[in-house]
């Protein structure tokens, strides 16, 4: 379990129709926190597009010959930021090798990391004992 | 993925009737946009009016769809674009790539 104050601990299968049930419940959860009313729906939006975008990530780098992996996601609320972390179980890879998207190419991959980037204050990526872990965190308050 | 799909005057139009495109559909919405390429359309339009939320691969399959409508001179535009949507192609300046109307009806008497 997350230890926050407040916390949701999610796991789903590895599949990408669960992308739009873990970005739901983003947004919900964006809009019961204690933020200005005309910045709610942009915060409930672009914890959507993070945590989508880390979930697929997360799906595409979790081992390939296991259909019965899963994602885990924990959602938490503390001291004035969110924080989400999303773990995976695949080989990983190196965040840091990952260069900001050059806008000007008109490539139809590479976006992912830099909407994650763009929408949120930090983002890191390590190995704990529970697998690989996207974390990301936002100042809320 | 749901797509409404008519030809109205020279120009078929791809109606996405999702609330989302994402990584769960955004591969059908590319796979179709170069069967209808193929299947010699002059000119592409798609509807986004029902889309609220579009990622990264979405974004990818329209890019997709546009190179491959340039590389048969084939015309490609999106219409209906809402204003979550938009921020999108605004964060990634891709507004400046696609030719972008308000509505569908202003898209086809372009």
């Amino acid at each position: 379990m997350c230890e926050t104050i407040v916390n949701l601990d999610i796991v789903v299968p590895n599949q990408t129709r669960y992308l739009r049930l873990v970005g739901a419940i983003a947004e919900q959860l964006a809009k019961e926190l204690d933020v200005k009313e005309d910045q709610r729906d942009t915060l409930a939006y672009h914890l959507n597009l993070a945590l989508t975008e880390a979930v697929a990530n997360a799906i595409q780098y979790s081992a390939p010959t296991d259909s019965n992996d899963t994602v885990r996601i924990c959602l938490a609320v503390d001291d004035g930021y969110l924080s989400v972390r999303v773990f995976d179980h695949g080989g990983g890879f190196d965040l840091d090798a990952v260069p900001w998207t050059d806008l000007d190419e008109l490539r139809e991959r590479g976006r992912g990391i830099f909407f994650i980037r763009s929408v949120m204050d930090s983002v890191q990526y390590h190995k704990t004992e529970s697998g690989n872990v996207l974390e990301m965190r936002k100042k809320i308050a | 993925m749901r797509v409404a799909k008519e030809v109205r005057d020279d120009r078929t139009v791809l109606s996405i009737q999702e609330d989302r495109i994402d990584a769960h559909n955004s591969g059908e919405l590319k796979d179709l946009v170069l069967k209808t390429l193929e299947g010699g359309a002059q000119g592409v339009v798609i509807d986004l009016a029902r889309v609220q939320f579009i990622d990264s691969s979405g974004l990818g399959a329209l890019l997709s769809g546009y190179k491959n409508a340039s590389l048969r001179s084939s015309g490609f535009a999106l219409a209906g674009l809402q204003p979550r949507v938009r921020s999108m192609f605004e964060l990634t300046r891709l507004h400046r790539v696609f030719d972008i109307y308000p509505s569908l009806q202003l898209a086809l008497s372009a």
